[in-house]
Order: structure tokens, then sequence, then C-alpha cells
């Protein structure tokens, strides 16, 4: 039987200038296990406690109620305390006199009545607590970070500089993600490949970063401090062991194909590296064009590799490894203009390109070598077209949302555009101008400064006429229709989440928010966290961003694994679900409502009327589960139940209220 | 509810289902909301720091979360004494368990069309989301809802005798799962 001690505080007068705490102690004492009951003046105080402390001692309490503040206020105070006596922490219930009594409440009869009602809420629910106790998780303080872009780069060298192992997988041939692509960043306009290319090459150089290229996470398990993760690297089929790089295969190699890091406008071998500064910087061989390893015939590279390095029997490498912590950050996509905006032509006009398209033209290391030409005839073109916001901001076709870097890279193709072509025209098509970083407004000032012609009003219709593509659009400004007859539109087009997102957000309980990014913890106070512990968030992956954005969040992100990392261990959640194996059924309702993926069916063998049998039955995952209680209430046979606010606690305060 | 002798002829009101005039009008429901601890529960917090008044017929029951409420919890509490039942949570997306309050909604709701065809009046149970910043929201639901459940009277006997039908029971358990179909 047990023995309640039940402590009802004044917190001064805020609770005892509306509840008559004496009145309240009195009832108390008659309640069914109580076996000591006392006021206080100040509970949470030293004293305060000491004397609860000494009372558990000299009345053999062994649990006890409080009267005082919140739960939300002191619950971990005097579980602390109980901690120092005899008492497990876990046998304690706290009812909230003060917010939700005294403090709203200006009519004593009342406040006291309802005060005596939550006293005997927590005492009947204080009967049936039992010891709880948490686990400790082990840390593995190894890093996993997804995605080789800067925000993937910047994470993984700052944790690897914090001095853990990191594990960077890239599912393209090379570290630099869409920043390597890029001529100029804004509003410096420093060359992109000069800032990016040395972070790549010291991810691929540090002593602590393993990067995977050409790889992909296909199974995550586990919890945090310790997700058991299989990663795929397709075959190169080279030996990198053995290549130097020196690119001679690639220059015999007779297989062209249009290059993807090119978007398409140049070409590269079947055995290639993306470009000249690629990390890792060995050629890879693409299986789908490769003549030798579609038709058999050639083998071209292996004749001329002076290292015997080409492998064509090569295969994938699957490899399973624990790790702390995993970083996302997958990045982004280009809206598919094309199938949406058939008023600009669908993609069938080749000088209709986009943003993406035109930093590779201005790149003087791109296919023209920094010639901005027409990708139709290879002129000069004298007039270009810039639409702004196509797919973003537009809910009827493309995405309600703001892509956020357009606007800065919009005035930057102008400028582009402008220096390299100084008799050309320029025009901007624009909805709204929004330019509110670090010296952002001031280069936009100075784009039109330039001789950019900022039209605010959409771009309708994008038609072919005697080789120039008429562009209709409206001028809101001066209310006029106008025709442009351009050389070259450029469309910047909207941000949207990495195809990966959707496969890799559900492998890893992140959840996607109505635009399909993967959601943060919490918007304001906790945006590089996840809801699921351990995995965090960097980069355009959680929403549209530009570089310094991206940089900064892949650094908090890094210094969240930095922290997780300090412990050797963690303690896992008391007050978790938990599931009895006599009355599971093996039904399997409690493991698709789980959102943590923290419940498994297992099969078990156990003596049941002195037969053996084996039964299916859920288990509880502690380290992964965060106490919910969604799988208590699927649970029909009442098996599954929560520790600390059990169906049996719940239903003796339901009783201990509700009765005539 | 508690037998305060504050509270002694009110509660004998309630007992006699309130026939008479003056008791009528000083007959208190008694409520009961499941709060959840992370938004609706602060909220109410967020109240009592703000002092804002509301009526006093109302006790919170603290769950994790919207999700943690079985609709047994409910039919129990209706059928034992409580006038009226409100089950409050997080805001549908904001969920500190990321999905708990769509359970929540989706067993509530079919639970609640239940509770309506035994001929409960709707007014008597029901779902709101209410978030840890929205004390003034908190006061006008509880508020609201206390004043419903007073203009509907006590919960007849009978009423209550139908809700412990272990029939109900049996059909609650159906509405448990909750889960997308």
């Amino acid at each position: 039987m047990s023995r309640i001690g039940v402590i009802v505080c004044h917190c001064g007068s805020n609770i005892a200038a509306t509840v008559d705490v004496e009145q309240v102690v009195q009832v108390a004492k008659t309640l069914p296990h109580v076996a000591y009951a006392a006021d206080n003046k100040y509970t949470c105080s030293d004293q305060g406690q000491q004397a609860i402390k000494e009372a558990i001692v000299e009345h053999r309490l062994d649990r006890i109620v409080i009267g005082s503040c919140s739960p939300r206020m002191h619950e971990l105070t005097f579980r602390k305390m109980l901690s120092q006596t005899d008492i497990n922490p876990y046998m304690l219930e706290i009812a909230n006199l003060r917010e939700q009594c005294s403090w709203v409440h200006k009519n004593k009869a009342e406040g006291t009545a309802k005060a005596i009602d939550l006293i005997k809420m927590a005492v009947a629910k204080c009967d049936r607590d039992q010891p709880l106790f948490t686990m400790s998780i082990p840390v593995n303080k190894r890093a996993l970070v997804i995605g080789g872009g800067i925000a993937g780069m910047q994470a993984a060298l700052d944790i690897a500089d914090a001095g853990y192992p990191v594990t960077l997988v890239e599912k393209e041939p090379s570290l630099g993600g869409k920043m390597v692509m890029l001529d100029k960043t804004f509003p410096t306009m420093d060359c992109s490949a000069c800032i990016c290319t040395p972070k790549m090459a010291d991810v691929g150089s540090h002593p602590n970063i393993t990067v995977k290229s050409l790889a992909e996470v296909e199974q995550i398990s586990g919890y945090v401090g310790n997700f058991e993760v299989t990663i795929r690297e397709r075959a190169k089929y080279i030996d990198y062991s053995l290549c130097t790089g020196c690119g001679l295969c690639e220059t015999k190699c007779p297989t062209k194909t249009p290059s993807s890091f090119e978007q398409g406008l140049g070409l590269r071998k079947a055995i290639y590296k993306p470009f000249a500064q690629a990390v890792p910087g060995k050629p890879t061989i693409d299986a789908e064009h490769c003549r030798k390893l579609t038709t058999g015939k050639c083998g071209v590279c292996e004749k001329v590799c002076p290292l015997g390095a080409i492998r064509y029997d090569d295969t994938d490498k699957v490899t399973a490894e624990t790790y702390g912590a995993i970083v996302v950050a997958i990045g982004y996509q280009l809206i598919d203009w094309g199938s949406i905006y058939g008023e600009y032509g669908g993609g069938r006009y080749a000088d209709v390109i986009s943003g993406l398209q035109f930093e590779r033209l201005v790149n003087a290391s791109g296919p023209t070598e920094g010639h901005v030409v027409r990708p139709s005839d290879g002129q000069e073109p004298k007039s270009v077209v810039i639409v702004k916001c196509v797919g973003s901001r537009d809910p009827e076709h493309g995405r309600s949302y703001c892509s956020r870097a357009c606007c800065m890279y919009g005035a930057k193709h102008a400028h582009q555009y402008l220096d390299k072509v100084p008799d050309g025209r320029c025009y901007v098509f624009y909805m709204d101008v929004r330019t509110p970083g670090k010296g952002y407004d001031e280069f936009y000032m100075n784009t039109q400064h330039d001789g950019a012609l900022y039209l605010r009003g959409r771009v309708s219709k994008i038609y072919q006429q005697n080789g120039k593509l008429i562009c209709q659009g409206e001028d809101t400004l001066s209310g006029q229709q106008v025709t442009v007859e351009a050389d070259m539109v450029v469309l910047e087009t909207a941000m949207v989440p990495a195809n990966d997102a959707d496969r890799l957000g559900s492998m890893l309980g992140i959840t996607r928010d109505k635009d399909l990014w993967l959601s943060e913890a919490h918007p304001k106070l906790r945006p590089v966290e996840t809801n699921s512990a351990g995995i965090y968030l960097a980069g355009t992956c959680q929403g549209p961003k530009d570089i310094p954005d991206s940089v900064a969040q892949a650094s908090a992100a890094a210094m969240k694994v930095a922290v997780l990392f300090a412990h050797d261990e963690l303690e896992s959640n008391a007050m978790i679900a938990s599931s009895d194996v006599a009355l599971c059924n093996g039904c399997g309702a409690c493991v698709s409502i789980c959102p943590y993926s923290a419940i498994t069916l297992e099969e078990i063998t156990l003596r049941e009327n002195s037969k053996k049998v084996t039964r299916r039955i859920s288990k509880v995952n502690p380290g992964l589960c965060q106490g919910c209680g969604a799988c208590t209430v699927a649970c029909r046979p009442g098996a599954m139940d929560l520790r600390g606010f059990s169906d049996e606690q719940i239903m003796r305060e339901v009783d201990a209220l509700c009765q005539w | 509810m508690s037998v305060v002798e504050t509270n002694v002829a009110t509660t004998g009101a309630m007992a006699t289902g309130a026939n008479s005039p003056a008791a009528a009008e000083s007959w208190q429901p008694s409520i009961l909301a499941f709060a959840c601890h992370w938004c609706t529960y602060s909220g109410a917090d967020l109240a009592g720091l703000n002092r804002m008044e509301y009526p006093a017929n109302v006790r919170l029951l603290r769950v994790p979360c919207s999700g943690r409420v079985n609709p047994q919890y409910v039919l129990s509490a209706l059928g034992k004494g409580a006038d009226g039942v409100l089950v409050c949570g997080c805001h549908p997306g904001d969920c500190h368990y990321v999905s708990g309050n769509y359970y929540a909604k989706r067993r509530l709701m079919a639970f609640k069309r239940l509770l309506e065809f035994t001929g409960l009046e709707p007014g008597r149970f029901q779902v709101r989301w209410i978030s840890g910043s929205e004390a003034g929201k908190f006061r006008d639901t509880v508020t609201r809802v206390c004043e419903e459940v007073r203009a509907l009277g006590p919960l007849t006997t009978d009423q209550r005798q139908a809700l412990a039908d272990p029939v109900l029971a049996g059909a609650a358990a159906t509405t448990q799962a909750g889960e997308a179909q």
C-alpha cells in the first residue's frame, strides 16, 4: 500500500490569496493512502525542499504530491530533490494550483473547490506511480553528412575540425553541388569556383573526412547516437587507389554525350570528370554511354591508362556503418519550367534558357569559355530578356513561395550580360524586387545604373518570329502592354525540393512542409534540428536560401552535432511506451501509428499453458520512443501503455474528478 | 465534483437534476479538459501568468499529446459525472510529436459522431486546437464551452446510463485506431 505525502504550497500569497490552503490540506488528509499532508510557504525554496525530505523519512512516505505552480515550472526541481532521497524521482505528481487555479479565479470558494479537485486527481494518479528509470544511450561519435554541396561541405568541415570523423555522401561524381556551377556570386562578384573549389579540396584532403562520391544512402535504422546506415557507392569502373587523375583516358574516349554539369549546353566523354577541379579529381565511367560497357567493343581507356586503373567489371559497393548524428544537406533542384510554362515555349526554343544555363554560358570554364552566345546559332545576343519569378510566387502553375535568391541572381545576370555585351539591351520583368541581404540592394541599384531596364509585370507569352523571341508582357507601372524583341530569354526559375527529399525524408522520419521541403523542428527556435533527435538540416533542403544563409545553417548544424558529440552518453526518456507481452496480439497497429518508427514486431518464443509457442509481439525501442502515447490508444488489446501517463493513472484521475 | 462545504448546495442540485428554478440558476457544470502538455497546457499556464479569468468549472488533465486521449476516457468521464468534456491539443501541423493531433482528430471526430448517435448533445464533447501562445483563445474557449454546457443543463441519469452501456464502450473501441484509411 502506498504512503502518499501531500504538500500544498502557499507560494507566498500567490496561491494562498484565492485558495484556502488550510482547507485543502484538511481534505487531502482524508484522501485514500495519504499518510501525511502539510502546507508550506515556499515549497521550492531550500527550506521547503528540506521539509519534504524530512517528512519522507519521518512518515515513511514513498511518493509525493505537491500542490504548487505548474509542473512545467518546477517538476524538474522536485524530481532532482527526490533523487537525493530514497524515493524514485518519478514518484511525484504536481497539482497546478497557481497558473491554472489561484491566478485565474478570484472567488476563494470556487478556487478552493477546484484546488481540492486538482489535489484529488493528483493523489489518485500518484497512487499508481511506478519507479521509472532512464537508460544510458552510448553516443557513436561519427557523423554522416548527406550531400556534398556548399552546405554539406561546410557542415562536414566544421564537424571534422571539431575533431570528429565524418563521412560525406555525394550522389554525383564530384563535390560542389550547385554552387560550383555558378560563375560569380552576388553581391561581391567573387568567382564562385575560386571560393568553392578550395573548400572542395579541403574536404577531399581533410584527415577526418571520408568522401563517398557517386553514393547514396540506401537504408537508415537506429536512433540518436546509434544510426545504422547502409551506403551504396555506385560502380566507378576505375580503381581510385591506382588512378592519378592524369586525364589521358578522357582525351582518348571516343564517346560524347551532353554534360549535365554544363546543363546540357556542352558535351562530355563517357569516361569523365564533370569539371576540371572536381573532387575526387578522378574520372568515372558513365555505364549508360560507355561503348565497352554497352556493346563490349572499345576498351580505349584501358589501353591508354598508364596505371592499369580501369576496371570494367567493377560493381557497386555496399557498406553498413554506425553514426551518431546525421546532417541532411541534399539541396534543391530547379523547377521543371518546360512542363508548366507552355506560354514560354515549354522548352521548344533553344534560346529560352534557365538561370543556371546562363551561369554556364558566362562561366570562363563553361562550354563557350565565357562568351555570351545564343545556344541556337552561337551569335552574340544583342537584347536579352530576364524573367523573374518563373514558378515562384505563382500558386496557379508553380509554387506559392518566394525562392529568395532569384531577385539577386537575376540582377547579377543582367549585370554580367551588360558587362560582357556593353552594347546590349537588357530587360528584366519582375513582380517585386526583394533584396534584403547585406549589400544586396546596393547591388540591385548598380545593376539599374548599368543600364538594365526593370519592367514591373509578368511575361504572358514568348514566341519566335524572324529569328527573334517576342516577349509579350505588361508594364504595370505605366499600365501598358509591352512587346520586347529578344535574342535570348533567361528564366529565373524557382527552387524546388530535390528528388531525393521524399525518399530520404520518410527514411529519416523528417516531416515535410506544405511545399515539400524538409521541416525543421521549430521555425524560430530550432531551425536546424528535425523532429528526429540526432538528425539536422543544412542548406536549401529546408527551404530556398542563398549561399551565405546555407553556410550559416550548415555551421549551426555542425555545432549541434558537436554539442551532441561532447557527451559520451545520452539519457533516454523514462516516460516511454511499453508493451505487455501477455496482452499483445501482434496486430501491428502501434507500428504503423508511431511517428518515430520506434516500434517493431518481433517473434518471441515463450511458454503458454505449458506449451512452447512462437508469437509476434511489438517491441518499443527506448532510444527512439518520445513518449507521445499515440500507440497506446491504437492498441485494441490494451497491451501498450505509457509509463508516467498510464491508462490506469488517467482513468483514476477521471474517476477522482467525476464522482457524484 | 468536490464536496466542499460551500458547494454542498450546488452539488445537491446536480444530483437532483436541477429541477427547481433557483437551483438551475446556480447550477455549475463540471467540465473536464484534456490538455496536451506542449501546447494547450502551456497556453493555460500563460493565461494564468496573464491573470486571465475564466469559469472555475473547468479542470485540466495533463496528457503528453492529444493523441494520448483514448475515447474511453471521455466515455468514462461523461458516464461518471462530467457534464462536458473538452480535448485540446496543438494546431494541426504543430504537434510536438509530429502527427499525434491528426490521429486525435480522426479518432475523436469518429467518436463524436458515435456520441451524437447515442443522443448526446454536440456541445458536450468538443475538440479544439490551442497553441502555447494562445492564452486568450484558451480563456475564450473554456468560457464558451462552459456557457454552452450550462445552457444544456446537467446530463440526465438516463444519458449517463446510456453512456455506461458496454455496447457503446465496444463501439468506442473501434474509433481508437484513428489511422488514415
